[in-house]
């Protein structure tokens, strides 16, 4: 990787031999540097100036970069949100506990008593069938409906928080509850909340082979696109090769061409992720509100924004490397 | 300066373009290779400039063997030597200036050093005032010498050109010839591949005679052609 060193180490072994001495002023070590430099920034700068001389083509090549790097951060951000919206269910299990339509009053009453003596129970919550009948009309706004009912139809629920998460105790407390005379049905939501975590882990490592594979796109994509550029500059190559250019020296504005290509790709990708975001912002907060949940999209943070457009710059660099690595070597005066 | 030792070149086509070529140029020697068209001028040129490697032999240039020349080491090699190759012609893509900059960029000189050498160097070849132009404006004697100028801009210690009166008429041939020992008088080695026989004989220098491969004369022409 001798690229990003200045090009002065083996020029002593073939200098001095050659040099026959006072008539040529060497160059010195401080002013290679400064002209290393210097190559580096007008390279870049050439670079960027080559870009935009051809807009629509540059444009194009960015376009597809951003593209494929859009869906995986897309599907980040969307993941993120989705863990995050969920988040206010603490994953704590939680069993409902449905009585029967036909148990009396002093019954429920009794069975409340032994729920809380429980040691297995933390808490107890009931949801009386009025109660139940209320807020059910207030959400539903099938009130009118309800109305002409004659007698409230729904039970007596008792909402427990475990004492403990641990799933065998869990489960021997719902079959104790579910044995009860008492009780209609035992629903115990422990199930659905390790479903989450597992759906939840499986989208991220679906998200990450995805995101891999897409950017193995990104890199064959500038591959490419660089490939092209040495072809159509092939005879500036000869030419600098014959007045004494390193390989590095003729990398370098391909090199900058690539980083270009991934830098202005990953700038679009976070546009169309962010633009997204904001088509999106108002269907989701009405979403969240029929669910009274305070929830809000969020967007990307900074941290991702700078990995993803980062992350672009980088993929360009290495498949502008594989192309000058394959490509420029090849490329000698004959 | 340069020292070929039994120097073979067979082409992977299996032709041999030079055939056991032993000579030796002194440091500040003004000599012409010449030859039929196919006589091998070309190779021994590319052999010097370590384009291509010799098939068996040695060969010395600058006091550095080229056979144990790495691949690395060639460009770093190459800046000590100015070449005018017609197939290597100029950049079209950017100004006169520019492209006589190339090697001083390539070496990496500070830009102020860039420019007053690069001045110098076109001042020589009297084309100072067409810097900023593009070299397709330019006709074909001073494109050639925009060429010589991108040579010797690095004032390399050895100066080599191929055919580099080709498609000149004899006017501007011996000008360009005459910008070479201008050159060489102030020290610089130059070697010239020309097959034109009647403007080397003029010059009354050392000539280096090759047919088919073969060194076949070596030594300054008498008032009359030479031929071996
Ligand atoms: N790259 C090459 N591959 C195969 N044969 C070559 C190559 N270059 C030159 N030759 C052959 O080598 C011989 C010498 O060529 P060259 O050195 O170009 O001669 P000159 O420059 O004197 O005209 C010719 O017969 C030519 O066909
Ligand atoms: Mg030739």
């Amino acid at each position: 990787m001798n690229h990003n060193r200045p090009e002065t180490s083996r020029r002593e072994t073939a200098e001095p031999k050659l040099r026959s001495g006072a008539s040529t002023a060497g160059i010195t070590a401080n002013d290679r540097l400064r002209g290393w430099l210097l190559h580096h920034r007008e390279m870049a700068a050439e670079a960027w100036r080559r870009f935009m001389a051809a807009p629509l083509s540059s444009a194009m090549t960015s376009l597809v970069i951003a593209i494929a790097l859009a869906l995986p951060a897309a599907l980040y951000v969307g993941l993120a949100n989705f863990q995050q919206a969920v988040a206010g269910w603490d994953g704590q299990p939680q069993i409902s506990v449905f009585m029967d339509k036909r148990a009396r009053p002093q019954a429920l009453q009794q069975f409340a008593g032994k729920l809380e003596a429980d040691p297995l129970v933390a808490e107890v919550q009931e949801v009386t069938p009025e109660q139940a009948l209320a807020e059910f009309e207030a959400q539903s706004g099938f009130g009118d409906v309800l109305d002409g009912l004659q007698e409230n139809p729904l039970p007596t629920v008792f909402l427990l928080r475990p004492a403990s998460a641990n799933q065998a105790e869990l489960e021997t407390l719902a079959q104790r509850l579910r044995d009860s005379a008492l009780t209609d049905s035992v629903v115990l939501d422990v199930a659905w909340v390790q479903r989450l975590a597992q759906l939840t882990a499986l989208a991220q490592r679906l998200l990450l082979g995805f995101a891999a594979l897409l950017a193995v796109g990104v890199v064959l994509v500038v591959v490419n696109t660089i490939r092209l550029h040495i072809e159509s500059r092939r005879d500036e190559i000869l030419v600098v090769k014959l007045v004494g250019a390193t390989n590095a020296f003729v990398r370098r504005p391909f090199l900058y061409s690539g980083f270009w290509y991934g830098l202005t790709g990953g700038l679009v990708a976070w546009g169309l992720v962010m633009l997204g975001l904001a088509l999106l912002s108002g269907p989701a907060q009405d979403l969240a509100q029929s669910y009274q949940s305070s929830f809000e999209l969020r967007g990307m943070g900074v941290t991702t924004m700078l990995l993803l457009v980062g992350g672009a710059a980088i993929l360009g660099l290495l498949g502008a490397w594989v192309a000058v690595m394959r490509h420029i070597s090849g490329i000698e005066p004959r | 300066m340069i020292k070929f030792d039994n120097v073979t070149k067979r082409y992977e086509t299996g032709q041999d373009a030079l055939a056991r070529v032993s000579l030796e140029i002194g440091r500040g020697e003004l000599v012409f290779l010449t030859g039929h068209s196919g006589a091998g001028k070309s190779t021994l040129l590319k052999l010097l400039t370590a384009i291509e490697k010799p098939t068996r032999g040695q060969i010395i240039v600058g006091g550095q063997n080229l056979g144990r020349l790495s691949r690395g080491q060639v460009p770093y090699f190459r800046r000590n030597i100015g070449i005018v190759f017609q197939n290597h012609q100029l950049l079209f893509d950017r100004s006169v200036f520019d492209n006589v900059a190339l090697p001083l960029q390539v070496a990496g000189y500070a830009p102020r050093d860039v420019a007053r050498r690069v001045r110098a160097a076109l001042d020589k070849v009297g084309l100072l005032s067409k810097e900023r132009q593009n070299p397709i404006a330019l006709s074909g004697g001073e494109q050639q010498r925009v060429g010589i100028a991108r040579a010797v801009v690095n004032k390399p210690s050895l100066l080599v050109a191929d055919e580099p009166t080709g498609n000149l008429d004899p006017e501007l041939s011996a000008e360009v010839m005459g910008l070479f020992r201008q050159f060489n008088a102030v020290g610089v080695t130059v070697l010239v591949a020309s097959h034109d026989l009647e403007l080397i004989r003029r010059m009354q220098q050392r000539v280096l005679a090759l047919q088919a491969g073969q060194l076949i004369y070596d030594g300054v022409p008498a008032h009359e052609p030479q031929p071996a």
